[in-house]
């Protein structure tokens, strides 16, 4: 009697944990949905922000530090074709203008959303192009503290979302956003975003490695507003937290609807660029 | 006979740029785009030379420079280019050679291009050889890798369409291969004929080759496809009754090419055939291989690619065409990734039937802004007596350059 009664007790108390349990984790589960929810919503609203530019073009400096603060620079033109389908990515061309003896290589992308992205090389020296690898996303960009995936990933979905908090971010207020990705072969395990809440624009992101370390941290400024509706960050400042070396990108004035069309966009066309 | 041809050819440019360019509505208003570099290159061979008249001496000092000149219309349509080239040697009087790499106008509208003068195209996607590649004749004496081409004069229309890429070629004049003097390095038994080249061709020099071909893409699949009709790029050697010296023969020939490269995360699958009908039997040659590399090895920025070749030639070695009849390819890439670009290319070429080895190994790093380095070491092995690479087997060598580029 005692003992059913004991058991009674203990296998209602069970259920009750149980139910309690199922409970929580509803909750939790529809508490995830919902900060993931708001998440992708910032995140989309500030994706959708950039529609309809069409096609841009701008030459930019990227100079490289190393720890002991030696530096180098290369000079490079960005010219970006925009795929109005959410589910396939922009293509993008990449013409190096300096060191000189690397000067008219260019790099091809055909960004994807999961699979990998179609890529091509230009080596002006033989003329030849060459269909590249693109499974090296976390690897360096032009021995900078960029990675090939921090330039032609950052479309939308290509990351997961979840909503972590409002804070201050110099003088506006940002979203902070965690972004982890959901292409293969990425360096990162997650990226916290800051996304200010008047403009939608990222001004802060930091990035961690596989082992979920601090790895780099990239600060975007000098926002200039272009036709009253594309902002363009002018100075971007990549700086790794593990090695010290620093990369930054500084943006001249970009062109936009300078009338790129697909055709300007695919391998046949990179030994004609200069 | 060469330089007057060529000076025809930069007269009718400069009256173009002169006359004619000034005269649409893209006038040269936009700035030349100026650039170059200039080279020292320093060789030092390791054994003492194999045949008489060749050169002494165990280094080689030699001088090279090369001027790009572009210029591009505002509207984007017209592109110019003019490159002049020119090495000095200071013991090979053939290896001190002139030419135009690029000369040439073209208009672009939409899809389609037209490019009319003196151009550079590159076919082909394996690492080891370059056996299909067929537009522009080698540069021989440039390097025996046969990786520096000469200019070639054409007419060529491209059309970029949705489905791919088609580009047709009329090549009106044609450019003999160059070839190491009689002093030289790099040369074989019996002294060149240079003045004496034989045409199949009633027209010689003068035949209009023809060429049209297709490339496009498919997923991870990249294809390019070609037919050629005209000069054959590769001479014969041909030792004639009472003659001591060689003399080159260019065949009238037809040929078929495919170039396929499968790219899948770290893999590329690469193969290159041809098929050429002409002078006797009709041949076949082929290149298939693998790439795969390794990111970020050591958990540092640089990378490691491993490289492996098979060539095929239905030609005998014995040939001056070709010594890839039957070799494998071995190699190794290393990318630092780094500040200053250095990298590393090992490899080695071994005729599976004789055993025969060609070691290479090339090396190149940025010193600064301005200014590069690169190392070359060349080495043969096993040569056998009777194969056409007998013949250079004491010219293993070490070459040093420093490339100035403004």
């Amino acid at each position: 009697m005692n003992y059913n009664y004991k058991y009674n007790l203990g296998l209602k108390n069970i259920f009750i944990v149980i139910a309690l349990f199922l409970c929580q984790l509803d909750y939790n589960r529809a508490q995830a949905e919902m900060l993931n929810t708001k998440g992708f919503t910032l995140a989309a609203r500030s994706d959708r922000s950039d529609r309809g530019f069409s096609d841009s073009e701008v030459e930019m400096t990227m100079i490289l530090r190393n720890s002991a603060g030696k530096q180098a620079s290369r000079t490079l033109r960005f010219t970006t074709l925009e795929i109005p389908d959410e589910s396939i990515g922009d293509k993008s061309l990449i013409l190096f203008r300096t060191p000189k003896d690397i000067e008219g290589t260019a790099l091809l992308s055909h960004a994807k959303m999961l699979d990998p992205d179609d890529q091509w090389l230009y080596l002006p020296a033989l003329k030849r192009i060459k269909r590249i690898s693109s499974r090296n996303k976390s690897g360096p960009f032009v021995g900078s503290e960029f990675a090939f995936e921090d330039f032609t990933a950052s479309e939308l979905n290509k990351f997961r979302y979840t909503y972590i908090r409002e804070e201050p971010c110099e003088e506006l207020v940002c979203d902070v956003i965690e972004r982890i990705p959901l292409y293969e072969n990425s360096g990162y395990q997650k990226q916290i975003a800051w996304v200010d809440n008047s403009t939608y624009q990222l001004r802060k992101i930091q990035f961690y490695d596989r082992k979920g370390s601090f790895l780099k941290q990239l600060i975007l400024e000098d926002y200039r507003l272009y036709n009253q509706k594309y902002w363009r960050p002018h100075r971007l400042k990549m700086k790794n937290m593990q090695t010290n070396k620093s990369s930054d990108l500084v943006y001249g004035q970009y062109k936009f609807k300078v009338g790129l069309i697909g055709s300007d966009f695919v391998k046949g066309r990179l030994s004609k660029l200069r | 006979m060469q330089l007057i041809s060529y000076t025809q050819i930069f007269r009718l440019f400069l009256i173009w740029m002169l006359f004619v360019a000034p005269l649409s509505n893209a006038a040269i208003d936009n700035p030349l785009d100026i650039s170059g570099n200039i080279s020292l290159q320093l060789r030092g061979f390791t054994q003492d030379a194999l045949w008489l008249d060749q050169n002494t001496s165990d280094a080689e000092f030699s001088f090279s420079s090369e001027l790009e000149i572009r210029w591009r219309s505002n509207d984007n349509n017209q592109r110019i280019s003019f490159i002049p080239f020119a090495r000095w040697d200071e013991n090979d009087k053939k290896r001190s050679h002139f030419d135009l790499r690029e000369a040439f106008w073209a208009y672009q509208s939409e899809d389609i291009e037209i490019l009319l003068g003196v151009n550079k195209v590159f076919w082909g996607v394996t690492e080891s050889a370059h056996i299909i590649d067929i537009i522009n004749q080698t540069d021989l004496v440039e390097s025996i890798d046969q990786e520096d081409k000469l200019g070639q004069p054409m007419l060529s229309l491209a059309f970029q369409k949705d489905w791919g890429l088609l580009d047709l070629y009329l090549l009106p004049y044609f450019r003999e291969r160059n070839f190491s003097g009689k002093n030289g390095r790099f040369r074989g038994q019996y002294a060149i004929n240079f003045d004496n080249a034989k045409y199949q061709s009633s027209r010689k020099r003068k035949n209009l080759d023809f060429a049209i071909r297709y490339s496009h893409f498919f997923g991870g699949v990249d294809l390019g496809i070609y037919y050629f009709d005209g000069t054959s790029r590769d001479p014969r050697g041909v030792i004639e009754a009472g003659n001591s010296d060689l003399v080159l023969h260019y065949d009238q020939i037809e040929q078929i090419g495919f170039d396929i490269q499968y790219t899948r995360s770290s893999w590329l699958w690469k193969l290159e055939s041809f098929y050429r009908d002409g002078y006797r039997d009709a041949i076949f040659g082929s290149v298939a291989g693998l790439e795969y590399t390794f990111y970020q090895v050591f958990n540092g920025t640089s990378d490691i690619g491993v490289l492996l070749e098979y060539q095929y030639d239905d030609r005998s070695s014995r040939e001056i065409a070709t010594t890839a009849d039957n070799d494998i390819f071995v190699g190794s890439r290393w990318t630092s990734n780094n500040m200053n670009d250095g990298s590393f290319l090992a490899g080695i070429i071994v005729d599976k039937k004789t055993s025969e080895s060609f070691y290479s190994v090339e090396a190149k790093t940025r010193l600064s802004e301005n200014l590069s380095l690169a190392l070359e070491v060349k080495i043969m092995t096993n040569s056998q007596i009777g194969e056409t690479s007998f013949t250079q087997s004491h010219d293993d060598y070490i070459e040093l350059q420093i490339n100035h580029f403004f």
